[in-house]
């Protein structure tokens, strides 16, 4: 067993029981703590794949901005972390059917895809090859995606500001 | 390194794990005890006292008195808290500074990782500590904690916007991420360094200087606003909210928030002397290479990095304990009316000028 293996089984060990225990426990913050690292998980199963820029994209969007923005909005909104969430079955039938369908069509792409299974040569950095394809293939929706986000800080902006000024 | 390792131990799994735990034991440790004395001295001689001058000679194993009195201390965990995230949120937050060390070029031979998106990597793990410190106030279960912890969150999510923006600029000028190759660009003598405008002597080095100064100026504030010291040291300040985040913690633990604070500052020290001051290269020229040893390149530009670290982790204490500190509107103020503004101007200006 190399060093990669066991880094490898830790990073999915904490994924996946990170990410039982977030449908699971009973408390949203304790949801929105383990969801932490559930997504820092993630993050290093990227590193494993070489893909060292999404995994630093990873961490510092979903880590840095979306769960800290979750954990203020739980924090500080009144009462909302008393309530107990029901984690309990309920509709097992329907439920059944439709976790069914999805595990099916999860199974069946799984195994029509022609993975690579040969090792290839690992790109010592994806710096480069992302901002060449961005900058080029997808310029158009690169720049779109940032009109859209300069639009929801206006928005918020706008939302935010008091009235009186 | 790791080869090195591999070869003493023959093992390569206990290799990494002594190689991930070296920083800690030879470096961090002893840096935290000697910042610790040395901040309770600068205060002393500031103030016009001795400070602590019994333990020892000159007070000099007086923090390790402290270490070991709080290595046996009772480890208190008062009913109400959150037993699980209580506990685990000092070592979130210790985790989070020291995975910072991993990209750290301390010297042309020992850098941790040597990746390629280097200072990347240590603006997004430093999102560990906010989540960490989000942690331990919450899970306190204390008003004070809470408050200390929602604060300190908002300051280090809003400062971390100028500092962005100016790694942003050296990122433009040199055109790598990555920290080892932003030091080797550096290299020779100290005009050489990011902050006289890089090496080369053509118009874009004297155009870039003053930018890159103010650069600087902003980088070090808004770091300084990142490890929470003093002017901006809300989140902790003792008359609103005792102890901020970690005013339920004891023993150990409180140990640990302590070290990471300390780990951080020459973290954040660490950062702005590799973007800006050269890095591990010294500024006047190698002695190993006038005397043509070339193993002690290596330990110059260890001995070169630690002591500009320490430098600038000296002029932090010295401005904590000169300045009074921000209220939490100006606190706000100074970073999104001033320091913004002014490094996306700066940011813009450095642009036109690479492209000339």
């Amino acid at each position: 067993m190399s060093i990669y293996d066991v880094i490898f089984y830790l990073f999915a060990i904490l994924t996946i029981g990170s990410g039982y225990l977030v449908v699971t426990s009973k408390n949203i913050v304790h949801s929105a703590f383990y969801l932490l690292f559930t997504l820092f998980g993630v993050a290093g199963l990227y590193v494993l794949l070489a893909a060292d820029f999404i995994a630093i994209v990873q961490l510092m969007v979903y880590v840095g901005g979306i769960l800290i923005l979750l954990l203020f909005g739980v924090m500080l909104t009144n009462k909302v972390t008393d309530v107990k969430i029901r984690t309990g079955t309920i509709h097992i039938i329907p439920a059944v059917i439709g976790t069914g369908l999805l595990m099916g069509v999860i199974v069946s792409m799984m195994l029509r895809t022609n993975w690579k299974s040969e090792p290839g040569e690992l790109p010592f950095t994806t710096t480069y090859g992302l901002g060449r394809i961005l900058l080029t293939d997808y310029v158009l929706v690169f720049e779109l995606l940032a009109m859209l986000l300069l639009i929801a800080l206006i928005g918020a902006a706008s939302i935010a500001r008091r009235d009186n000024e | 390194m790791y080869e090195l390792l591999k070869d003493i131990f023959g093992n390569d799994i206990i290799a990494y794990i002594i190689g991930a735990a070296l920083p800690l034991f030879v470096f961090i440790l002893p840096f935290a005890l000697f910042a610790v004395y040395l901040e309770r001295k600068i205060s002393a001689f500031m103030q016009d006292r001795l400070g602590p001058m019994r333990t020892g000679p000159y007070g000099l194993l007086q923090t390790i008195a402290d270490i070991l009195k709080l290595i046996q201390k009772e480890d208190i965990t008062a009913s109400e808290t959150d037993k699980k995230f209580f506990n685990l949120a000092p070592y979130l937050v210790f985790a989070g500074s020291y995975a910072a060390f991993a990209a750290i070029p301390f010297s042309g031979m020992y850098i941790g990782s040597n990746v390629d998106v280097g200072i990347f990597f240590i603006v997004a793990i430093s999102s560990l500590v906010v989540a960490g410190l989000l942690m331990a106030g919450w899970a306190s279960n204390n008003k004070y904690s809470l408050l200390g912890a929602m604060r300190s969150a908002a300051q280090i999510i809003s400062y971390e916007i100028p500092t962005v923006l100016i790694i942003l600029t050296i990122v433009m000028v040199t055109g790598t991420l990555s920290l080892e190759k932003i030091s080797q660009m550096q290299t020779a003598y100290f005009w050489n360094w990011m902050i006289f405008g890089g090496a080369g002597w053509g118009l874009t080095k004297f155009l870039l200087f003053p930018f890159m100064v103010v650069a600087f100026i902003i980088f070090y504030i808004s770091s300084l606003a990142e490890v929470n010291r003093t002017p901006f040291d809300i989140p902790e300040a003792e008359s609103e909210l005792v102890a901020g985040y970690h005013t339920e913690y004891s023993g150990m633990k409180f140990a640990m928030f302590f070290l990471s604070e300390y780990a951080n500052m020459f973290a954040v020290s660490a950062i702005a002397v590799t973007l800006f001051l050269g890095g591990y290269q010294s500024p006047f020229g190698y002695l190993g290479n006038t005397l043509g040893i070339s193993w002690l390149i290596p330990i110059e530009q260890l001995f070169w990095f630690t002591s500009k670290g320490i430098f600038f982790v000296t002029i932090q204490m010295w401005l904590r304990w000169t300045l009074p500190r921000l209220r939490v509107d100006q606190l706000m103020a100074v970073c999104w009316k001033y320091l913004i503004p002014y490094a996306f101007v700066n940011l813009i200006i450095v642009g036109i000028i690479t492209l000339l």
